[in-house]
C-alpha cells in the first residue's frame, strides 16, 4: 500500500511538472498575437547583415527541402523515430522492473 | 561486433535515419557559410580531441558497463527528439532545446560531443540546418560546450548538497542556455561589424539566448521528469553509472 502511494505521488509530480512545460511554451503565443515566431537563426542572419553588410555567405547547403510539406514531414519523422526508441527503451525497463518485483515476491 | 555492440549500432542506425529527417527552421545553429573560413576551421579544430576522448569514452561504456547501453540509447534519442521540438519563447521567436544535459550527467560530457555531431551532420547535410562549413562551430556549442557545462553544474549543485532532481534541472537549463551563448560569441567573434566584439556579441545574444531562457526552464524540467523515471525504472544501471554516488558522477 505505501508503495503505490508512494508512485502515485510520482505521477502527481510528473503531470504537475509536465503541464508546466506546456504553459512555458504557450504563455508566449499569448503575449505576441501577431508574431509568426520565425527562427531566430533567421533573425540572426539579418544582424549579420546590419552589422556586416559586406559579408556573403560563401556556402549552401547540399540538399533543400523542396517546400514545407516535405519540411513537416521530416521534422515529424523526426520527432516520431525519437520518441519511438526512447519509449521503447522505458517500456523495456519498466516491464523488466514489474517481472522482477513479481519474481521476488 | 558482439550481440550487444551489434544492438547499439542498431539503436545508432536508427537514431541517425531519424536525426536525418530534422526540420529545416530549427532555429539553433550557425548558417552554412555564414562563418569565415578561418573561424571554421579553427572551431573544427578545437573539436577533434573532445571528439577523440568521446569515441574512447563510448568504448569504455560498451566495454565495462554493457548494461547501460540502453541508456545511452536514449540519452541519444532524447537528444534527438529535443532537437525537433520548435517552441515559441517570449521573444516572439522560436528556438528548440539541445536535449544534451541528460546524456552528459549520465555518461560524462564527452560521450556527446559524438552523439551530438551526428545530430548536427546529418540536420547539416539533408536538411539544410546548420551546415558543413559550421559543423565544427556548431559541434563545439551544441555538442560540447553546453554538455561540460551541464555535468559540471550537476557536480558542483551535488557537491553543495543540492537535491539530485534539482541538480539535474539546473545542469540540464544552464547547458542549454550555455549553448546558445556560445553560438553568439562565435557570431560576435565572426561577424563584429561596426559593433566591435562586445556589441556584436551582446546583439546576437540578445536573439539566441532570449529566445532559449523558457526553452532551457523546460529542457530543465524534462529532463528531471525523465531521470525520475529512471531512478524508478533502472536503478541498477544508474548505480552502475555512479548517478546515486555522494557527490555526483565519477
Amino acid at each position: 500500500m505505501e508503495q503505490t502511494n508512494v508512485s502515485s505521488g510520482r505521477w502527481k509530480t510528473v503531470v504537475i511538472l509536465l503541464l508546466l512545460c506546456v504553459l512555458i511554451a504557450v504563455i508566449p503565443l499569448t503575449i505576441h498575437k501577431n508574431s509568426e515566431f520565425g527562427g531566430a537563426d533567421g533573425e540572426a542572419e539579418e544582424a549579420i547583415g546590419q552589422l556586416d553588410p559586406e559579408y556573403e555567405a560563401w556556402a549552401d547547403p547540399v540538399l533543400e527541402p523542396p517546400g514545407g510539406e516535405t519540411e513537416s514531414l521530416l521534422f515529424c519523422i523526426q520527432a516520431a523515430a525519437g520518441s519511438g526508441v526512447f519509449f521503447y527503451c522505458f517500456g523495456v525497463l519498466r516491464e523488466r522492473r514489474r517481472h522482477q518485483k513479481e519474481s521476488d515476491s | 561486433m558482439t550481440r550487444k555492440q551489434k544492438k547499439l549500432v542498431a539503436a545508432l542506425f536508427g537514431l541517425s535515419l531519424g536525426l536525418a529527417a530534422a526540420p529545416v527552421a530549427n532555429a539553433m545553429h550557425i548558417m552554412e557559410g555564414y562563418l569565415p573560413l578561418s573561424h571554421a576551421v579553427a572551431w573544427g579544430v578545437i573539436c577533434i580531441p573532445f571528439l577523440a576522448a568521446g569515441l574512447f569514452s563510448i568504448k569504455k561504456t560498451v566495454a565495462e558497463h554493457r548494461k547501460t547501453l540502453i541508456i545511452l540509447a536514449m540519452a541519444g534519442a532524447y537528444a534527438f527528439v529535443l532537437s525537433s521540438l520548435k517552441l515559441p519563447s517570449v521573444s516572439g521567436s522560436s528556438s528548440h532545446p539541445t536535449g544534451t544535459g541528460l546524456g552528459a550527467i549520465l555518461f560524462g560530457p564527452s560521450v556527446m560531443s559524438v552523439l551530438g555531431i551526428i545530430v548536427l551532420l546529418f540536420q547539416a547535410v539533408l536538411l539544410a540546418h546548420g551546415g558543413l562549413t559550421t559543423l565544427g562551430a556548431n559541434t563545439f556549442s551544441m555538442a560540447i560546450a553546453g554538455p561540460f557545462v551541464a555535468y559540471g553544474v550537476f557536480k558542483l549543485a551535488r557537491r553543495l548538497r543540492c537535491p539530485k532532481l534539482v541538480s539535474v534541472f539546473l545542469a540540464a537549463a544552464l547547458g542549454d542556455l550555455f549553448t546558445y551563448c556560445v553560438t553568439s560569441v562565435q557570431l560576435g567573434l565572426s561577424h563584429p561589424g561596426e559593433a566591435g566584439f562586445w556589441g556584436a556579441t551582446a546583439e546576437f545574444l540578445g536573439i539566441f539566448a532570449v529566445t532559449q531562457v523558457p526553452l532551457a526552464i523546460i529542457e530543465g524540467i524534462l529532463t528531471a521528469v525523465v531521470v525520475m523515471g529512471l531512478e524508478s525504472y533502472a536503478k541498477n544501471e544508474l548505480t552502475e553509472l555512479g548517478y546515486f554516488k555522494k557527490g555526483g558522477l565519477s
